[in-house]
């Protein structure tokens, strides 16, 4: 079975894509010849043509919506954003158009694009290219918002969101692309976006998150595994539509919840999520619910990013004292 | 010589304080670009034919006043239903009826048209019907769910956001190597945008199969053609873009379907973009929230009356011995019976159930949303 890193899994769900449905095309600056930033779209010129394989001129906002133009035309446009600080141009489009096309011709015409993006911080990089901006994605209605954290999940969520008949923006954790190698079949199957997984079963707590976080959360569930408690690790995957069933089962389990995410702690997802939990699954609650997440500063640069990054260390403080409700 | 801009600068029928002539640099240095755009128009403002006789057959002249004479008739019963309370915030296309029915005459079914907010001509001429027209701007979204133009856009009312997207449906057209147009329609205003100017740029660069129809009405709101750029032409931007750019007098519907026409012919055959400028005068406010007498100068409404394009063709018509009193009677009063029919549909249509809000956002609606359009109406959205 061939091994893949999350950037290689990205490239080999639109090689399989593109091979398997001729209105998918590749569109972005610097998705051809180079094959991307991060590479993910390396070897697809060569294999594709021009004609599928779309250098655009610099302009964020423009690439978004040249895509609504072609998904509106019948084609399947998969867009790449560099950055997500560079996303913001773009966010027009989405918020005001590729999300609301369809309701606004009543079904006559659609906009089926995937936007994808390399987020979150980790890797040290320039200023404007660190940023986590699912939140504000997934507050514009008719916009599904993915983040996987897995070679597979990047594989298969992506195979998902280019089949989906309406715009789907797929955030790439930067620090997740070369992390690990999984080993998965390269046979075109999706995963169904807006279904979470659980990582770790426990009984005691749930820790949930989805992308870059979610190496700390995993091994936060080992450390308390090692002192005797067993935690649930809930990855989400998708924060619009969310997977509001698994999130209240898991709780309704286990009676803790800490949620981790690397965006801003106020108006961030997890507030989504600790709302739901208050209205939905209060009853199960043994102890207050606890966010780790990123501060409500601007994204520092790479010298104080390890400080503002959640890592184990905060999960774990934060899962102790929820943990010290009985 | 261009003087600086000041506070009190003056406004007047010039199309901008063009500083593009001011010499930057040391010495003569070496031409490497020069350009030039140029203005067509067939007809005078009198309606009398300009250079070239005009032999476009009596049938096709007929329809184009026909097309002008419906839109306004149209125009002026939805701003008659607004001052009577029932209809939304109306944007009147009074005086630009000319350059839509030119354009869209020009235009072949399975292009498509992607419109700023101005184009009803346009749109009626590609078959959008006036019930469908009225659904739309009385808040409904059914009137986008054209029964004819399926292709074409709905309505873009955030201003220039609509052109990038004529890029991509143009450049689909051009990747299967369709002889078909995306012609994108925006104002004088819209070019002061960045979407406008990275669309044409792409255009331009990708060889898209798009026309972009700048419609340069003289008015954004309140602002003048003259204090919207330096520029002392619109189609200069094609220009610097590395498209071609030309001017038609846009009150001229000969002219513009003839400019119209050829542009889309070359882009048909895999010429690359152009971009045409017509130019004509909004004799109406911007919407019907707008007043403005605030910001414009009565005689200047006045003069531009003396150039209206409806005026201007029957009077062409009528020197031809083309157009008769009882061909006026008679299509005044079919477009009138046309559009009290639709009004009186559009009336008569009762308002979509709540749960229509949802039906539409996507095909595969969430376990909330589902939930969420369920409670609709009851109490509240805590699904």
């Amino acid at each position: 079975m061939p091994e893949f890193t999350m950037v290689d899994a990205v490239g080999a769900a639109l090689a399989h894509e593109m091979a398997r449905d001729p209105r998918v095309v590749v569109l972005g600056e610097d998705v051809g010849a180079v094959g991307g930033v991060f590479r993910a779209t390396d070897g697809l010129l060569e294999r594709f043509g021009p004609d599928r394989v779309i250098d655009t001129p610099l302009a964020e906002g423009l690439i978004a919506g040249m895509a609504i133009g072609m998904a509106a035309e019948g084609l399947r446009p998969v867009a790449e954003i560099q950055f997500t600080g560079f996303l913001m141009p773009a966010l027009d489009q989405l918020a005001n158009h590729a999300s609301r096309l369809r309701n606004r011709t009543r079904g006559r015409l659609t906009c089926p694009m995937v936007l994808r993006s390399p987020c979150s911080g980790g890797i040290g990089a320039l200023e404007h290219h660190s940023e986590s901006p699912e939140a504000m994605l997934a507050h514009v209605p008719g916009l599904s918002v993915v983040v996987p954290s897995t070679p597979a999940d990047a594989y298969r969520l992506l195979l998902a969101a280019i089949r989906d008949p309406d715009p789907v923006v797929v955030l790439e954790p930067t620090v997740l692309y070369r992390a690990t190698r999984e080993e998965f079949d390269d046979d075109g199957v999706d995963a169904p976006l807006g279904r979470a997984v659980l990582r770790r079963m426990g009984d005691r707590l749930t820790l949930v998150g989805w992308g870059s976080v979610m190496p700390a959360l995993i091994a936060s569930a080992d450390e308390l595994a090692l002192e005797g408690v067993l935690a649930d690790v809930l990855d989400m995957r998708s924060v619009a539509p969310l997977d509001r069933e698994a999130l209240l089962e898991s709780v309704g389990r286990t009676g803790r919840c800490v949620i981790v995410h690397e965006a801003p702690l106020t108006a961030g997802f997890g507030a989504e999520i600790a709302a739901i939990l208050a209205d939905r699954g209060v009853w199960s609650l043994l102890a207050p619910i606890r966010r780790v997440c990123g501060y409500d500063t601007v994204m520092p640069l790479a010298r104080l990013e390890r400080s503002y990054i959640p890592d184990a260390e905060r999960v774990l403080h934060a899962s102790r004292e929820v943990l010290s409700y009985s | 010589m261009s003087e600086p801009p000041t506070a009190g600068w003056k406004v007047d029928e010039s199309r901008g304080h063009d500083h593009a002539g001011v010499h930057v640099g040391f010495g003569s240095g070496e031409v490497v670009a020069r350009f030039e755009v140029r203005r067509q128009r067939a007809l005078d403002a009198d309606g009398s034919p300009v250079g070239d006789d005009v032999d476009e057959p009596r049938e096709v002249l007929q329809a184009l006043y026909r097309g002008m004479v419906r839109a306004r008739t149209l125009d002026a019963r939805a701003v008659a239903l607004q001052r009577t309370g029932r209809l939304g915030t109306y944007a009147s296309c009074l005086g630009q009826e000319a350059v839509g029915v030119g354009a869209a005459s020009a235009m072949e079914p399975d292009d498509v048209l992607v419109p700023s907010f101005r184009e009803h001509a346009a749109q009626l001429w590609r078959g959008v019907t006036p019930l469908e027209f009225l659904l739309y701007w009385g808040g409904d979204e059914r009137g986008s769910d054209f029964a004819v133009p399926r292709g074409d856009f709905p309505i873009c009312l955030p201003i220039a956001s609509h052109a990038p997207h004529a890029v991509g449906v143009g450049l689909a057209m051009r990747l299967r190597g369709e002889p078909r147009v995306a012609v994108c329609v925006l104002g004088d205003g819209a070019t002061s945008k960045g979407d406008f100017a990275e669309a044409v740029n792409a255009a331009g660069a990708m060889s898209a199969h798009v026309l972009f129809l700048v419609v340069d009405n003289g008015w954004a709101i309140s602002l003048p053609r003259a204090r919207q750029t330096a520029a002392g032409t619109l189609a200069q931007k094609a220009i610097a873009a590395g498209i071609p750019g030309v001017q038609v007098d846009g009150n001229d519907v000969i002219a513009v379907r003839r400019v119209v026409l050829q542009a889309l012919e070359g882009i048909r055959q895999g010429q690359g973009p152009a971009l045409v400028e017509a130019l004509t005068y909004r004799l109406a406010d911007h919407t019907t929230a707008d007043d403005a007498r605030r910001y414009r100068d009565d005689a200047q409404v006045r003069a531009a009356w003396g150039r209206e394009p409806v005026h201007r063709l029957r009077a062409f018509l009528a020197a031809r011995g083309w157009w008769s009193d009882a061909d006026e009677a008679a299509v005044l009063s079919a477009c009138r019976d046309e559009v009290d029919g639709a009004a009186q549909e559009y009336l008569d249509t009762p308002a979509q159930p709540p749960e229509a809000m949802f039906d539409h956002l996507v095909a595969r609606p969430s376990a909330s949303l589902t939930a969420q359009r369920e409670a609709v109406g009851g109490e509240g959205n805590d699904a």
